[in-house]
């Protein structure tokens, strides 16, 4: 028993090294969303489409949709873009938040790349976004039907992220209503 | 004449290397024209952690975000909000995260107690374990009569030769 104190520092060196090899796993940028189960901050926003509506708060459809915040300059928002363009052809709603770009580099970005928004509204301050808690692009957020916000992803939207993640999370808002 | 020139030199090259504070990033642009709010804006700024560069302090990162960021607590400092608010604006949007010094609350209690919960708990087991170490040894028995006789004995013998 006397013998076994001895261990104790072993024990714990074991404990604390799975613990930080745990640590190594996690991305210090996914940071939590101060926004789950809290209404969308108010904004309305100039479009990116010319001759568009842009994209305010209010227009709350009463389904749940995705707002995606992505921009021109926006190297693994190109990664994420066939994504969303898939999602669009299955139909899932999606408006875009062009932050921190110019309207016109947005339009020339959804021109080439192919278009998946519903509505799409350019924030060149990169006020909305910062309203939003957005730290970097891409970052999708699911809104439920009541425009609260439910669901933050952080980084560009893998198939897998959808199939595993989003999609059963947007089924059970549609069910819920 | 020489090394008194560098007697002289040496300590002012110190004095100017401990005046010279760390560059921050915060253009001119930005800056508030009333001193004393400008002052108050660089004091929460350097509490303020930067998303993108997240061990740099708004203050200190060039990143554009953080550029923002310093534009809107300047807003709102000249708007009339304290430092808390102004500070309470900005975490309401990115989380306590954004604050270089933690909260002291429930889920950080570990955070600030664990150093001196290592330093009790340790010292408490150095402390025992050097107790144990100083205590006296337990007393040996006495010699027998005859053990002694023969101590006495080689005692003599060696002394004589």
């Amino acid at each position: 028993m006397k013998r076994l104190i001895f261990l104790a520092p072993i024990v714990l060196f074991g404990a604390m090294f799975v613990a930080f090899a745990f640590g190594l796993d996690r991305d210090p940028s996914k940071l939590p969303s101060t926004l789950i189960d809290r209404p969308l901050p108010t904004f309305d926003l100039p479009p990116v489409r010319a001759g568009d509506v842009g994209l305010k708060t209010t227009d709350v459809s009463g389904q749940p949709r995705l707002l995606n915040v992505f921009a021109s300059w926006c190297v693994s928002c190109r990664i994420e873009h066939p994504v969303l363009l898939e999602l669009k052809a299955r139909g899932v709603p999606i408006d875009g938040l062009d932050w921190k770009d110019e309207a016109a580099a947005g339009r020339k970005y959804l021109t080439e790349q192919g278009d998946p928004y519903r509505m799409a509204g350019n924030d060149q301050s990169g006020r909305a976004g910062i309203d939003l808690g957005v730290a970097g692009v891409p970052e999708t957020f699911l809104i439920d039907a009541h425009g609260r916000v439910r669901y933050k992803h952080i980084g560009p939207i893998s198939p897998d992220d959808w199939t595993n993640t989003i999609k059963p999370l947007m089924d059970k808002l549609r069910a819920a209503g | 004449m020489k090394r008194a020139l560098m007697k002289r030199l040496f300590p002012a090259l110190l004095i100017a290397a401990a005046l010279a504070g760390p560059a921050r990033a915060v253009l001119p642009s930005e800056q508030l024209t009333d001193p004393k709010l400008e002052a108050r804006a660089r004091k929460v700024g350097a509490e303020l952690r930067c998303l993108v560069c997240q061990n740099q302090s708004i203050d200190d990162s060039d990143a554009s975000l953080a550029g923002d960021l310093r534009v809107i607590l300047r807003e709102r400092i000249k708007a009339g909000d304290t430092d808390q608010q102004a500070k309470q604006y900005i975490v309401e949007r990115y989380g306590h995260y954004v604050l270089l010094t933690p909260p002291f609350e429930g889920q950080t209690l570990l955070l600030w107690l664990g150093p001196a919960l290592v330093l009790v708990g340790g010292g408490i087991w150095v402390a025992r374990m050097t107790l144990k170490r100083s205590a006296p040894p337990e007393s040996t028995p006495a010699l027998t009569p005859e053990e002694q006789d023969r101590l006495a004995r080689r005692l003599e013998s060696e002394s004589v030769t």
